[in-house]
């Protein structure tokens, strides 16, 4: 079944992942604990990194929130989790029958019931306050520099900036074939979104077709695109780097291979970036849309050779 | 026709012939055969898309899956055949229908002719799910169905509505087994055997039924509606036409969430007589412990919306929905301190049930504490239908239901067959199973965390090793379950002739009262309980 190119990308990929994987010795231990750190100056990945065990790297406010709020949980449910254990531990050696041969009668205790009620109830209500905190942290941006409408294709993803001259984009994967060296399979895209640094977006989802799920976990966000429906949430990059991402929400036959890219710039380079799109993709603000015609027939023969 | 019936209560254990015995069949105990075996069946089918699931993700790349269509379709089928033709059938229709009237002493279920339509609505229901994946592009929208993914612009084909028309078959039947299992467990009890008296496994099933009563029939309007969308030109979840795509997602999760609690309580209800048994205890806060299972019923209804915390529902409702859902851990960790403390003092014998089910304690906190985790819609932000997910619903359910069938299976099989299992062998598999699925789900954590999203036949390379670990794991979990046929088929074979009550002193509850396996009819006159 497997042709001679095909063994021979898989060999490739096994000594590509195994050099990597040796690369991420180190990271390995910091990402069990979830707390991921970056080397400073360096641009900051939001990917997976081999043999990752907790969260992605962090680009951002939110993201930092969540990590902040995920050891915090993580900790918790570990106490919770080696408790148990060691209690049953306990049991199945000291009241084996060997050691214990005539069992006792007990079937109550209730002052020993409301303590096993009583403090589940403490322990989630220490998680609970800051989990509350932090979900209107999340909501929305109370001050947004500008907006940026993504709208969830099968299987593409479509930005539009309507506070930068109203222009959009439509944002595709590399095919394997495409890829330039240091590029991640799977993640990398032929027009990433391009954020300035520390600029706070509001980030709007709509759909048209199937719903998909616009999802970038190292800036800790992420939105069902619906058809019919606008939601609204928001991300900010603090830290120069790119953001990877992935539909998240089944969506037909590319559902896995439709990446998303952020790169988080400094702002000079922003500006630059939006004048040149602006150029680019002029003939996509509305009154100008004349030549989508021919682009959405490129988009069929493509999706036709995705199904090959 | 008096003269007949008396003449037939004098020949008690005639059996009828061949076909009218498991094709006609009202005797709950055969019908409770009948689902096992049914669950053992579509077990094969439904862990078998899971072992090509797994050879798939072995490693980075398209290997064995034509495309991510047909990726789709064998995943919503290995998930719609997991809950609703194997652990559903195995721990309701089989040990419910073999062990309630049982242990309640009643001669048998409340409707026998229902009994047996529940059965065979299965089969047909079974077909049409499996054959869907023969069938255009097969049923490839995930087992949640969410339109418009489902619909016809994207589903043409007609395997789409066969899943659905599977679902409906499906539901039905277990509409008509909760009617039947409320009514039996309402108004057939044994004098004597109160409610506050009922084996908690009896509570279980009660609760489970109430469940299934109340959350089906929403499953079965929200397929209904989807149906009219594709065939018939309504609009309910199309903006096109004036519908919502959200509604289908509020609709299927009303039913969805109690679902899972359909599929655990009764592996709760097992869990406690095993636990019960093998420490010589009766089980502790037996008030508390069936309550417990009620509370989790009752607040089962009201957190559907957890699974739709990306689905742009209000910050608030968001807020509530997290609260009633971390409400959840609080009886939920009652049942797991009561079964310690059911242990504690207890004289313990660790045979194969005991050892699913100390085993089942453990992998339940840890799919339980994970649960607490993704009840904050904070994370779950960024942990929605990623791999964390999949690794916490099998957690409670692949290793929590599953390891309550196995633990049921070892503890009644000399009940039900006459025979009893071999001891090593058993252990050899609890061993075999444990190893397996910890080394197949633990790593999902990982993925998950790194932001692995479910439903995906293809992977960034970075994301590699643990989901060779993964595959490595499911096949040991695989060899295992083939184990367990090659012990079911040695005990039946070569099984030890098992006594009425072969787990001594501990075995409290009336079926250990019978033979074994129990007379056709199972009792002469009505048991009084004291």
């Amino acid at each position: 079944m497997l042709g001679a190119g095909r063994v021979r990308s898989v060999i490739g990929r096994i000594s590509d992942f195994s050099r990597a994987a040796a690369l991420a010795a180190l990271p390995l231990v910091l990402a069990a604990t979830g707390a991921f750190a970056q080397p400073a100056g360096e641009p900051t990945v939001g990917a997976p990194v081999p043999w990752g065990m907790g969260l992605q790297a962090s680009g951002g406010p939110i993201k930092d929130a969540i990590s902040e709020f995920n050891t915090l949980v993580f900790w918790i449910i570990v106490g919770i989790t080696i408790f148990v254990g060691v209690l049953l531990a306990w049991v199945l050696w000291r009241y084996n029958a060997a050691r214990n041969p005539v069992a006792s009668q007990t079937s109550h205790n209730t002052p020993l019931e409301i303590v096993w009620t009583v403090v589940p109830v403490l322990i989630l209500i220490v998680i609970a306050v800051p989990s509350f905190r932090l979900i209107y942290y999340q909501d929305r941006a109370r001050d947004a520099e500008f907006t940026v409408t993504v709208t969830g294709h099968q299987w593409y993803w479509n930005y539009r900036l309507p506070d930068h001259g109203n222009f959009a984009f439509d944002s595709r994967p590399v095919y394997d074939e495409d890829l330039r060296p240091g590029q991640l399979r799977n993640l990398e895209v032929d027009e990433p979104l391009v954020i300035p640094v520390g600029a706070t977006i509001r980030v709007l989802t709509q759909g048209v077709d199937v719903i998909h799920s616009f999802f970038v976990p190292s800036l800790g966000v992420q939105k069902y695109t619906i058809p019919g429906r606008t939601l609204e949430t928001w991300m900010r990059a603090d830290r120069p780097g790119t953001y990877y991402g992935q539909c998240n929400q089944i969506c037909g036959v590319n559902h896995w291979f439709m990446p998303i890219q952020i790169r988080a710039v400094p702002r000079q380079e922003f500006e630059a970036w939006v004048a040149s799109a602006r150029t680019r993709f002029a003939h996509t603000i509305p009154g100008n849309e004349a030549p989508a015609l021919a682009e959405g027939a490129a988009d069929t023969i493509r999706i036709a050779a995705a199904r090959e | 026709m008096a003269h007949a019936a008396e003449a037939h209560h004098d020949h008690h254990d005639h059996k009828p012939g061949f076909v009218a015995r498991w094709f006609f069949s009202t005797n709950h105990k055969d019908i409770g055969t009948l689902y096992i075996l049914f669950s053992l069946f579509a077990a094969i089918i439904g862990i078998g898309i899971s072992f090509l699931m797994r050879l798939e993700l072995q490693q980075p790349g398209m290997q064995i899956f034509a495309d991510g269509q047909v990726w789709n379709a064998y995943v919503s089928a290995h998930g719609l055949i997991m809950v609703f033709f194997v652990i559903m059938p195995a721990l309701i229709g089989g040990f419910g229908n073999w062990f309630v009237p049982i242990m309640i002493g009643a001669p048998d279920m409340a409707f026998p002719r229902l009994n047996n339509i529940s059965f065979w609505l299965m089969v047909p229901a079974f077909l049409l799910l499996a054959g869907s994946l023969f069938v255009g592009e097969g049923p490839g929208a995930g087992w949640t169905i969410y339109p418009p993914l489902s619909d016809n612009a994207f589903h043409p084909s007609p395997a789409m509505d066969m899943a659905l028309f599977s679902l409906h078959l499906a539901g039905a039947s277990s509409i008509l087994g909760a009617a039947n299992f409320i009514t039996t467990i309402f108004n057939m009890r044994a004098p004597g055997m109160t409610l506050h008296k009922m084996p908690l496994f009896v509570w279980s099933i009660l609760v489970t039924a109430f469940l299934l009563l109340l959350a089906v029939p929403v499953l079965g309007g929200a397929i209904t509606m989807l149906i009219t969308d594709r065939n018939f030109g309504t609009a309910f979840f199309d903006p096109a036409g004036g519908g919502d795509p959200v509604l289908f997602q509020h609709l299927f999760w009303f039913f969805g969430h109690p679902e899972v609690y359909i599929m655990i309580l009764p592996a709760f209800g097992v869990i406690s007589h095993v636990i019960s048994t093998f420490s010589k205890k009766p089980v502790f806060g037996y008030l508390g412990m069936a309550y417990a299972m009620v509370a989790i019923g009752v607040v089962g209804f009201v957190v559907w919306a957890h699974h739709m915390y990306t689905s742009g529902i209000d910050v608030d409702t968001r807020a509530y929905f997290m609260a009633a859902t971390m409400i959840i851990a609080v009886p939920t960790g009652v049942k797991i301190f009561s079964w310690i403390a059911t242990m504690w003092g207890g004289s313990l014998k660790m045979d194969t049930p005991m050892l699913f089910a100390v085993g089942f304690i453990f992998l339940f906190t840890v799919g339980g504490v994970t649960g607490v985790v993704l009840a904050n819609a904070g994370i779950t932000q960024i942990l929605h239908n990623t791999y964390y997910v999949v690794a916490h619903f099998h957690y409670v359910l692949s290793l929590g239901a599953v390891f309550g069938i196995y633990a049921g299976i070892y503890y009644w099989i000399g009940k039900m067959s006459g025979r009893q299992y071999p001891e090593k062998l058993g252990k050899i598999h609890f061993w075999l199973t444990f190893v397996g699925v910890n080394l197949t789900f633990f790593p999902m954590h990982f993925l998950g965390n790194q932001g692995m999203p479910r439903r995906y036949p293809d992977y960034p390379d970075a994301m590699w090793g643990w989901n060779l670990i993964s595959s490595l794991g499911s096949y040991i979990s695989i060899v295992s379950f083939l184990f367990f046929f090659y012990v079911m088929w040695v005990t039946l074979r070569r099984g030890e002739q098992a006594a009425p009550n072969y787990w001594g002193e501990g075995a409290t509850t009336l079926e250990w009262q019978v033979s074994s396996p129990p007379p056709f009819h199972t009792f002469d006159e009505l048991p009084r309980i004291r």
